[in-house]
């Protein structure tokens, strides 16, 4: 199993003849149809790892993401997302935004203040600045996640293992998000503080951060978009990770067409702060629709 | 009736800058490199909310996730290094009369405080607002707020995750020291929040003094825990924590 961005380097190895336009254009198409262990699976419904219970044609999006690498994608209110960690290596870093509106994006802070829960969990509301529920984390059999350290800078990388830049051999967090930010028009200072799922932290009684690593292979977390979103995930080792070497593991990420939370919904009802988010975000979605 | 102690800087040396921030109202200023700035709760657990930026380019600012992974803490206390989205150093606690300052409860807001306290604080101040018009005068808007430091707040993680503000540890005359390790721009709210503990139910002034450190770099301030002179964050831009 690749473990390293490097790893997934393209091949240069195969045989090319390119020497006219014609042999070009054939060598080109000849490429087609091969699959490799991360990549979009176009349409959707053609993934070979279709989450258990999903029809394939309510899929919007699927795609392996490499180790070292990330992924963008602006997905519409309702939408599930389930992110898999196959090998138990994974750690999807997550920033999100509002679609078309990115001054409205995740506020760490208050995601851990207003539900009085620093550590993330099934039910947990992830909330933007503006008082309202970007996401909601509706499965969670992990239970290894932070809220608190965010993701790696190039500078800490460099220090940790030689090299944070994005074409490098172990690239940091925070410059995939730049560069995945840019793919949406956005910049260094449309991002803020990130999560990051399948790799735990604790605080201790003193305030020590304690890296409690990942729960295992085959862990799952899936997530509702309560608000059309732009969703940055970079799949790099959580920062406090131990390990000398740049570790981490294929993340997989599905989508389909769901719906939102409302009333009747245990997240909905599981407090006031959360029920008076839920109101906040149906309130302000249903003025601009 | 409030006590007040306007107190005096924590690091002595020439002062080049003394303002006195009103209760609820927002502060800004540039701190050159090699400055230190020294706020004062005049009144006691009185939160002073405070976002630094590079003053050559806000795009690089204050980050909590940063500054809490590079020293392994949640917590800031003496010697805490400042840092910035990029990892790098902006400024470094030299002084902290406080067993620890907070960067995780981030700052108040309007649209919090519906979720926190009910729809009827809606029209509550909040530092947001002040994040936003005083950030408005150096051209920063929504997109260059981010989580925030609290001075003199006191948020507590307990062991299963609780978090929350509670009573202070502060009281009037307790200080912070921050010296800038580039020129950046320190742009503070008084937080007007009367909902929660966090200013102990009495918004109270704050002062704000920059000095420029007198005598050799081995002078002392008065701080609970180690006392500090040019030994914490001195080696900040090199160092690695393993822990
Ligand atoms: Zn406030």
């Amino acid at each position: 199993m690749p473990t390293t961005a490097e790893q997934h380097q393209p091949d240069h190895q195969t045989e090319h003849q390119t020497d006219t336009v014609s042999a070009a254009r054939q060598d080109a198409r000849a490429q087609g149809g091969r699959t490799a262990d991360a990549m979009p699976y176009v349409p959707a419904s053609s993934s070979p790892y279709i989450p258990g219970g999903v029809p394939a044609e309510a899929l919007t999006w699927a795609q392996t993401v490499a180790p070292g690498g990330y992924t963008h994608r602006v997905v519409a209110r309702g939408t599930r997302i389930r992110l898999d960690d196959p090998t138990g290596d994974a750690c999807a870093h997550l920033f999100l935004l509002r679609a078309g509106a990115p001054y409205e994006r995740l506020n760490v802070a208050d995601t851990v203040k207003v539900p009085w829960q620093a550590y993330l969990g099934a039910g947990h509301p992830l909330l933007s600045g503006d008082g309202r529920v970007l996401a909601t984390v509706a499965l969670d059999s992990s239970g290894r996640h932070d809220a608190f350290c965010g993701t790696s800078s190039e500078l800490w990388n460099a220090a940790k293992y030689g090299d944070g830049r994005p074409e490098g051999p172990s690239p940091s967090g925070q410059s995939l998000f730049t560069v995945a930010a840019a793919h949406q028009g956005l910049t260094q200072r449309d991002l803020g503080p990130s999560i990051s799922f399948f790799q735990g932290v604790r605080i201790g009684a003193d305030g020590a951060t304690d890296w409690t690593g990942s729960a295992g292979a085959g862990t799952a977390v899936e997530l509702i978009a309560e608000l059309p979103l732009i969703v940055l995930i970079a799949n790099v080792p959580h920062p406090l990770d131990p390990r000398e070497q740049y570790v981490v593991g294929p993340l997989r990420v599905h989508a389909w067409r769901s719906t939102p939370t409302g009333p009747g919904d245990p997240a909905f009802a599981a407090s006031p702060e959360r029920t008076r988010a839920y109101l906040n975000t149906i309130d302000d979605w249903e003025s601009r629709a | 009736m409030t006590v007040l102690d306007w107190s005096h800087p924590l690091v002595p040396g020439a002062v080049t800058r003394d303002d006195r921030v009103a209760p609820r109202a927002s502060w800004s200023a540039v701190v050159p490199a090699g400055q230190v700035l020294t706020i004062v709760d005049v009144g006691g657990n009185q939160s002073a909310d405070c976002l630094i930026f590079d003053a050559a380019d806000p795009a690089e600012r204050y980050s909590v996730p940063d500054t809490i992974t590079w020293q392994g803490n949640a917590y800031v206390r003496t010697g805490t290094v400042l840092r910035s989205n990029l990892g790098a150093p902006l400024m470094t606690v030299v002084g902290n009369e406080l067993d620890r300052q907070d960067t995780i409860g981030g700052a108040c807001s309007k649209a919090s405080n519906t979720l926190r306290y009910g729809h009827h604080t809606a029209f509550h101040h909040a530092c947001r607002e002040n994040f936003l018009s005083e950030g408005a005068k150096h051209g920063l808007g929504a997109r260059d707020l981010v989580s925030n430091l609290n001075w003199f707040m006191n948020v507590p993680v307990e062991a299963d995750g609780s978090l929350g503000i509670v009573d202070g540890m502060s009281a009037p005359g307790k200080r912070v020291a921050l010296r800038a390790e580039r020129d950046v721009l320190v742009v503070v709210s008084n937080c007007p929040q009367m909902n929660n503990p966090c200013n102990a139910f009495d918004c109270t002034p704050l002062r704000m003094i920059v000095t420029v450190p007198a005598g050799p770099a081995d002078d002392t301030v008065g701080t609970v825990g180690d006392p500090v002179g040019d030994t914490a964050g001195t080696d900040a831009t090199t160092e690695y924590p393993t822990a």
